[in-house]
């Protein structure tokens, strides 16, 4: 099964197994199960293809590739459960793990809430698999970065960054006659222009490559670095600010873990006690929504259960949380299929996020501003208070002064420590929404954000 | 297979990984799961350039395929270098070496480790207002087959253990949270389930949970500069934020600049930047001598012996981590052996090994006790720093007042901030070496495709002046 590899040998562009092998290989980890007299018994294979090319000083410095494959089992035997995963798909081996998932269950207390498995399920179909991403070869990303780093090293300018093509496929199969398959391309080029002591940056993500264009995100950062030279130190305190989305979706997708149930259940959610109340603004709609045209990721759970959309923040008042089978049944109501794979402490999460956007263009928001600052994206994101959901992190990557509706000169880097439950209730416009990629969160769908009395703490020294 | 098709160099890595993953929360088994991985790296030069790739198909054919795919990569990367790629020369070695340990952590039945986590769990939720409990325990085995077409052939075996135990408390408008014996995973060393024996969960279960309840009517942390003593884990995370990741070479040369970031120490600093007070050394040891650190090996990932590099001595800069690829840079003449990858479907990269501060002369009890008004600041909460590792910010689960001399109420929601050079500068006192520990980060990432890896950092408490504290919850 694992022998057709010969398909490598060329820079790129490898190609995932035929998905009738990755079912071959759950079929015979449940054939072994039932041999061995298991009644319920789930087997997760998951395949991935990657190539990153990495670039910096104008030129590659690292160029990588992996292909692998993952079986992961799981057992239940008389309120029992446990998980073994290996990359050897021999049926010998394959049998070894699942005796090894027999006995990791047998040797744990019994687990009165533990769920039998669910049986089949009917999802949405999913097409995000772009075959122009997974033919994307190393000499394809190579001539990119190239163009990028002329345009660098013509403007005087460093570049560094990465181009990413990858595409992956999983199944997901149990004894109870589940069987879910989904297959993806995801591709990401990203961007960092220097020049003398500033810089700036520019990203995107995407299933599709022909959605990415390595040139233009190369300009727009060379534009952003030019206008970052010699910041001027401003004094800490509250500033309105617009967020760029990468900024947005760095900051506000530290969320997506308070709107599990689970979460809620355990107190540490900043959600506790706050189901039904008004916490931000108006015009904060926050939903998690898979089937989103802009995102990525299967139709369903680690469990095998169908992703279902839920509206988590309407107009600014906190209305729904997300679901596993196990937190749902603790409050009597239904899943909705954002459980993780089992067993895990933390239950489920939403990882689609969508911010409803407005109508208001970044020029827009920067035409209002009086006195505020643009911030291109944040950097070092961490918890400061759980339950206000107070951050801190730096900005990064270009920051400027707005002053009677212009963009003017860069301002040196700020710390900040900012209540997420505050900030989201402070937004005064919003543009449209579209996919956002960052370093600290998964991509989601948000709008750049203007956004008043926003605490900077301390300034740094660039 | 990789020098038929036009490498002029090539290493392999074979990796045979094994991990055991448990948890407990609110005295149920949460996570229990273990897993292996088997594949091989092939990281090649070829037209001046770079390449790898990596496979779990270990037949010859696969193997086959994934040198050529190597090749062909670095060849790719060729239309887009400045220079050809040179090596600082290292010799060839034929070793074997393992990690040393007393106990075998996957021998010891899972009904032993669970029954220890669970009865912590249960001594936790025993403590009237604790909300939430959790424990984990994790261990790792790694095999290593390292293998170069200079001849090197060096097998490594390394056994890592880790364990922590956590009350969090939600009351009111606040949740507050203690760990043992440190935060985000507990301590990881590189050794076997003795870790977990010597680190008596059940002993320290009860007062986790009572600290986690009591933070709640502590006085908050008052917003001043003063006098900060911090607890050696604490510690050890300054130290790996703002000295450990600024010594990085490739992130000093630009390589990172585009995710982790570049640093402050920019080339023309080595033996001339005054780093930090005179007391102030700081080395970067990745032998067994040092201690079992997640940072301890014989050879790093590009077949370098295990060294110690002094990093700051006596106050001043003089050292950074390198590679075979940039030791030239800096004028030396061998790599500092610090190369290493989290897997075998990763590239080696330059990371920190144990990067730990030398005991100073200190007792703690001394030390408080020559302390007339200051915060002594235990168990990290939130950690940040600028992507040039100048400004930084932390904050921890507890703290203590001191006054005259004695450590006296508890203070909740502590945080200090500041400037890497002016804070080591500020350093006016060390504990000694029965202080002095050897802590494990085991989640640090680094590069992309991102890679965690295990860093170590010894640390004993110590005292600064004139630092910023309490700015995190500041409303100004």
């Amino acid at each position: 099964m694992r022998g057709a590899a010969t398909k490598r040998g060329k820079a790129g562009g490898e190609a995932l197994r035929d998905g009738r092998e990755l079912r071959a290989i759950a079929a015979t980890v449940l054939r072994l199960a039932k041999q061995r007299g298991v009644k319920e018994a789930e087997v997760h294979v998951e395949e991935v293809v990657d190539a990153l090319t990495r670039f910096a000083n104008n030129a590659i410095h690292q160029n990588v590739a992996e292909h692998g494959l993952t079986v992961s089992i799981r057992t239940l035997v008389d309120g029992r459960t446990a998980r073994v995963t290996t990359n050897r798909v021999e049926e010998d081996a394959l049998r070894a793990a699942l005796e090894n998932s027999l006995a990791l269950a047998a040797s744990q207390p019994k687990d009165p809430h533990l769920l039998p498995l669910p049986g089949k399920q009917k999802y949405r179909a999913l097409q995000r698999f772009i075959p122009a991403t997974a033919k994307l070869t190393a000499e394809a990303r190579a001539r990119a970065v190239k163009r990028a780093c002329e345009l660098a090293a013509r403007r005087g300018q460093i570049a560094a960054g990465i181009f990413e093509s990858g595409q992956s496929q999983t199944v997901l199969s149990n004894s109870r006659g589940l069987f879910a398959a989904y297959r993806q391309t995801q591709a990401e080029f990203s961007v960092t222009l220097q020049q003398g002591g500033a810089a700036s940056w520019a990203k995107a993500n995407a299933a599709d490559v022909r959605a990415i264009d390595p040139i233009a995100l190369a300009r727009t950062a060379s534009e952003k670095a030019k206008r970052a030279q010699n910041p001027v130190e401003l004094d800490p305190g509250r500033y309105t600010v617009i967020l760029e989305p990468a900024a947005v979706l760095d900051l506000a997708g530290f969320l997506f873990y308070d709107f599990a149930a689970t979460a809620v259940e355990d107190k540490r959610s900043c959600f506790s006690g706050r189901m039904g109340k008004t916490l931000f603004g108006k015009n904060i709609t926050i939903t998690d929504d898979v089937y989103h045209p802009e995102q990525l990721g299967p139709p369903f759970d680690g469990e095998g259960l169908p992703r279902q959309r839920v509206v988590l923040v309407d107009k600014g008042v906190l209305r729904n949380l997300v679901y596993s089978r196990r937190s749902a049944k603790t409050a009597r109501t239904y899943p909705t299929g954002h459980g993780f794979a089992l067993p895990n402490e933390y239950g489920e999460a939403p990882m689609n996020l969508v911010i409803a956007g407005g109508n208001s263009s970044l020029e827009e928001m920067v035409r209002s501003t009086e006195r505020g600052l643009l911030v291109t994206r944040l950097w070092y994101i961490r918890e400061v208070d759980p339950y206000e959901k107070i951050m801190t992190g730096m900005t990064r990557d270009g920051l400027y002064l707005v002053e009677k509706g212009q963009i003017g000169r860069a301002a040196r880097n700020f710390r900040f420590n900012q209540s997420i439950l505050e900030m989201l209730g402070n937004v005064e416009l919003l543009g449209t929404a579209h996919r956002a990629s960052g370093e600290e969160s998964m991509e989601m769908v948000v709008p750049p954000m203007k956004i008043r009395g926003f605490q900077f703490s301390e300034v740094t020294k660039f | 297979m990789a020098r038929l098709r036009g490498a002029t160099y090539a290493d392999v890595r074979v990796m045979h990984m094994r991990q055991r993953d448990l948890t407990t929360k609110n005295g149920q088994v949460g996570t229990l799961g273990q897993s292996e991985s088997l594949g091989l790296g092939i990281r090649v030069i070829a037209s001046g350039a770079w390449g790898f790739a990596s496979t779990d198909v270990m037949t010859r054919e696969g193997v086959a395929a994934c040198a050529a795919q190597a090749v062909a990569i670095a060849k790719a990367s060729a239309l887009a270098k400045k220079k050809d790629v040179r090596l600082a020369h290292e010799a060839a070695y034929v070793d074997s070496w393992q990690s040393p340990f007393v106990k075998d952590p996957f021998e010891i039945p899972l009904e032993t480790q669970l029954k220890l986590l669970l009865a912590a769990d249960e001594a936790m939720r025993r403590v009237k207002g604790v909300t939430l409990t959790e424990t984990d325990m994790q261990f790792r085995k790694v095999d290593t087959w390292f293998a170069s077409s200079e001849g090197s052939k060096i097998h490594q075996r390394r056994v890592v253990s880790g364990c922590g135990i956590v009350a969090t408390c939600f009351q009111g408008d606040a949740i507050q949270k203690r760990s043992y014996p440190n935060s985000f995973g507990g301590q990881h060393v590189l050794g076997g389930y003795e870790l977990i024996e010597s680190l008596d969960l059940l002993k320290h279960a009860p007062r986790v949970a009572e600290e986690a309840v009591a933070l709640h009517d502590a006085t908050q942390c008052p917003e001043r500069t003063g006098t900060l003593i911090l607890g050696g884990s604490q510690l050890g995370l300054q130290i790996h934020e703002s000295i450990g990741h600024p010594i990085e070479l490739d992130r000093v040369l630009g390589q990172e600049a585009n995710f982790a970031g570049t640093s402050f120490l920019t080339l023309d600093q080595l033996h001339h930047l005054r780093y930090a007070s005179p007391i102030v050394n700081v080395v970067a040891d990745a032998r067994i001598s040092h201690g079992p650190g997640l940072g301890t090996f014989a050879y790093d990932d590009e077949g370098v012996p295990a060294q110690r590099i002094d990093i700051i001595k006596d106050g001043e800069f003089c050292g950074y981590l390198s590679s075979r690829e940039t030791a030239h840079l800096i004028g030396l003449e061998r790599s500092g052996g610090t190369v290493r990858t989290e897997g075998w479907n990763r590239l080696p990269m330059i990371r920190m090994t144990n990067v730990s501060i030398l005991p100073g002369p200190w007792t703690l009890e001394h030390l408080i006790a020559d302390t007339n008004e200051g915060i002594l600041m235990e168990t990290n909460r939130s950690w940040s720093i600028d992507d040039r590792r100048y400004q930084f910010q932390f904050s921890t689960e507890i703290a203590w007042e001191i006054q005259g001399g004695k450590k006296t109420r508890m203070l909740k929601n502590p945080s200090y901030s500041g400037i890497t050079t002016e804070f080591w500068n500020s350093c006016d006192a060390i504990c000694n070496a029965g202080h002095w520990l050897l802590w494990g980060t085991p989640n640090c990432g680094k590069g992309q495709p991102m890679q965690t890896m295990g860093t170590g950092h010894g640390a004993s408490p110590a005292r600064f002046r004139n630092v910023k504290i309490g700015t995190a919850f500041s409303d100004e």
